[in-house]
């Protein structure tokens, strides 16, 4: 133990950040009367009980997964995406209406409905990208803004295409990414094979960045954007670039809810809020693909699991909020966890 | 390792529970037992549960309604909160729907109901799946063979709100706040709209959708902006949205005493929300008797007679519908007539339209 090696600190901290999200949580419910025992076994089995708890919790790190993947990327040629929460919604619905619109051959229709889902997101990702490159309007004030385009205009558009109703006709079976297998493997979990879409773009997202040249200068942008100019790389279409591949990401997330999850699309009255997470969960994962696959694995379990809290344990869902952002909060904050590590190494090194 | 051997068991015991309770549940006799509390799987009883929609059961409208039926009926029956019993889960948002009215089949539930039409597709699919628990879906249509679903002629309560709100306004401007543009609350207004040109056929009601159930801002700001414009009575249909209507009403009220602002309220008697010192902006309230359709259902399903696969629809003259106790806001002839409107809607005399005429 004297000799503490950074592999052992990279492992160490995101442990013990957790455990003192949950001290803390446990405190939490102490004080607001709840037994913390009962509530961590509630959260525990509502993540991985059984076969349907663990369905239903890959299921719901599918869209964080891209979600953090469609931030991160962005991250890395130093623009800060926020608008993913509106370029998932677009590429839910993109997704939902070609599901729901078309009738074709699923070999065709369900790469058909994912290609739409990530055109339309890119779209919404090419608007900042523009706005970047050519007119320097911050991309941050235009995502934000492209949110709310992006809500109403497809709350608008389910109104009109359902004839005044609130929601879209089911998709097609030939579109769907859920399966009767993964269903009956997981005692009817709506588990989909949208798990696999999205880790085939934590490897896509990789390779872009760290096998092609395009991924190089991308990454050279976020370093430094002058410097690469200097370099003879063009900023503007390197931003633009990474703004698109960012909003196909996130309209593939969307996809996930079109095609896996719901199976249609309702007219919202707020934010998804996966979009936001998003944010979160790259930063969590220090902006690299395997990092996003273990904050989307994080943010999705707690999600998911806190459900069962008011279920097993009886706490009440404000209490269960409070919990699960103290663990986040912590495992944000692992850099204080860190240097004090290190710092103890030290000192016992020095002796 | 023996976490996960110990979930394996508990799976298990569950399932063995799911299928024990459905042996229970479709043996009618046992319908008046008491249920063992406390424990899941134990067969024989009965029991209900709901999912709420995001709003909670504290919305002070129309989760709140439902819940108050499902508590009322089990306090009656002598059940204890809790699995067994009865119980809700809340949702925080649609992607939770399918799992919470999921984990309290598991809990082994006799009589689930889904609360809100955005919940259709959700119950559709896990009704689909626990073919041995019923479901209620209360605002919506599904059909399955182990689903009922509740409907009301929102447009009927709506119509004496209207004719309330015709009668009583003096500026002869009256508003309409909706929350989410959808058929349910487009009955409310439908209703509301025909029931002030029933009474007066010239006033042009201001109507308005915000977007959202959960806004009371926005909810606040519309309701500024038809005041401000000379509107006196706004009847609201928009849940958590509408509370900010109230505040509005009561802000101008207690800026001058004798301000006439009043807001009709939704679902639940609002009276309490009304409340600015001695005075009240509480006209009246639409009730939706959530509670009434749910403890019949429960009872129907408790004597074996679930009308599973069918549409209840809840009128006037089911006491599903009506207006709230003025509590003196609405001078006795006025009443007087809203009455005799109500008496015609029952009777059949008005048929109320449930859909607003499109504008052209």
């Amino acid at each position: 133990m004297n000799s503490m090696s950074n592999r052992m600190i990279n492992i160490l901290v995101p442990m013990i950040s957790i455990f003192l999200g949950l001290l803390v949580g446990a405190i939490v419910m102490l004080i607001s009367d709840y037994n913390p025992i009962t509530g961590y076994m509630a959260l525990w089995n509502g993540i991985f009980g059984d076969s349907y708890a663990i369905g239903e919790t890959i299921r719901q790190i599918s869209p964080y997964l891209l979600a953090g993947l469609a931030v991160a990327f962005a991250f890395r040629t130093g623009l800060f995406n926020i608008g993913v929460e509106g370029q998932l919604i677009v590429g839910w619905f993109a997704a939902a209406y070609v599901g729901m619109a078309f009738d074709l051959p699923k070999i065709i229709h369900l790469p058909f409905a994912l290609i739409a889902a990530a055109a339309a997101g890119a779209l919404w990702g090419l608007v900042p990208g523009i706005l970047k490159a050519t007119l320097k309007v911050h991309e941050v004030i235009v995502t934000i803004m492209m949110n709310y385009i992006a809500l109403h205009v497809v709350n608008a558009l389910i109104k009109t295409l359902s004839g005044g109703g609130f929601k879209l006709e089911r998709i097609h079976e030939s579109a769907s990414l859920r399966s009767e297998f993964l269903s009956n493997l997981t005692d009817y979990s709506t588990l989909h094979y949208g798990i696999f879409v999205a880790l085939a773009m934590v490897v896509v997202m990789w390779f872009i960045l760290e096998k092609t040249k395009t991924g190089f200068e991308l990454k050279s942008v976020g370093y430094n954007d002058n410097a690469a100019s200097y370099a003879g790389m063009s900023a503007n279409k390197n931003i633009i670039l990474a703004m698109v591949i960012s909003g196909a990401f996130a309209g593939l997330g969307g996809a996930m809810e079109a095609l896996g999850t719901f199976g249609n699309m309702s007219s919202m009255g707020g934010f998804t809020g996966i979009g936001f997470d998003g944010i979160a969960v790259a930063l969590l994962g220090a902006n690299t693909p395997l990092g996003v696959i273990f904050g989307a694995t994080l943010f999705g379990s707690l999600k998911y699991g806190a459900n069962n809290m008011p279920n097993e344990a009886g706490i009440p869902v404000e209490i269960v909020s409070i919990i699960i952002a103290l663990v986040i909060f912590f495992v944000a904050c692992g850099y204080i966890i860190r240097v004090g590590l290190i710092r103890l190494r030290n000192k016992k090194e020095a002796k | 390792m023996t976490k996960r051997k110990f979930g394996l068991a508990m799976s298990l015991v569950l399932a063995a529970g799911t299928m024990l309770a459905a042996c229970g549940s479709d043996n009618k006799d046992n319908a008046g037992e008491k249920p063992a509390t406390g424990d899941s799987g134990e067969k024989g009883g009965f029991s209900l549960a709901m999912v709420t929609d995001v709003g909670g059961i504290d919305d002070k409208s129309f989760n709140q309604s439902a819940w108050k039926g499902v508590k009322e009926f089990g306090e009656d029956q002598g059940w204890e909160k809790g699995t067994g019993g009865y119980d809700y889960l809340q949702s925080t948002g649609p992607e939770d729907y399918t799992t919470n009215l999921n984990n309290l089949a598991r809990r082994d539930f006799n009589l689930i109901y889904g609360v809100g039409f955005l919940m259709e597709d959700a119950i559709e699919d896990i009704a689909a799946q626990q073919k041995d628990t019923q479901f209620s879906i209360i605002d919506g249509e599904v059909d399955a063979p182990n689903v009922a679903s509740i409907l009301f002629k929102e447009q009927e309560g709506g119509y004496l709100a209207g004719v309330a709100a015709g009668l009583m306004t003096k500026s002869d401007k009256v508003g309409f706040i909706g929350g989410m543009d959808n058929p349910v609350i487009e009955r409310f207004e439908a209703g509301f709209l025909e029931g002030v040109k029933a009474v007066k056929p010239e006033i042009k009601v201001d109507s308005k959708y915000v977007g959202a159930f959960d806004k009371a801002e926005l909810g606040k700001a519309e309701a500024g902006r038809m005041y401000s414009s000379g509107v006196d009575i706004i009847f609201h249909a928009a849940g958590g949205t509408g509370n900010g209507v109230f505040s509005e009403a009561k802000e101008r009220k207690q800026a001058d005493k004798d301000a006439y602002v009043w807001v009709i309220g939704v679902d639940s008697d609002q009276y309490e929300e009304g409340k600015v010192g001695d005075d009240n902006v509480t006209l009246t309230s639409m009730l939706k008797r959530v509670d009434v359709a749910v403890k019949d259902i429960a009872d129907l399903s408790m004597n074996g007679n679930f009308p599973g696969g069918e549409t209840k629809v809840y009128g006037l003259q089911d006491d599903g519908l009506g207006l709230a106790d003025s509590r003196g806001a609405i001078p006795q002839d006025v009443l007087d007539q809203i009455d005799e409107y109500a008496q015609k809607i029952a009777n059949g005399e008005i048929e109320v339209p449930e859909f607003v005429e499109k504008k052209k």
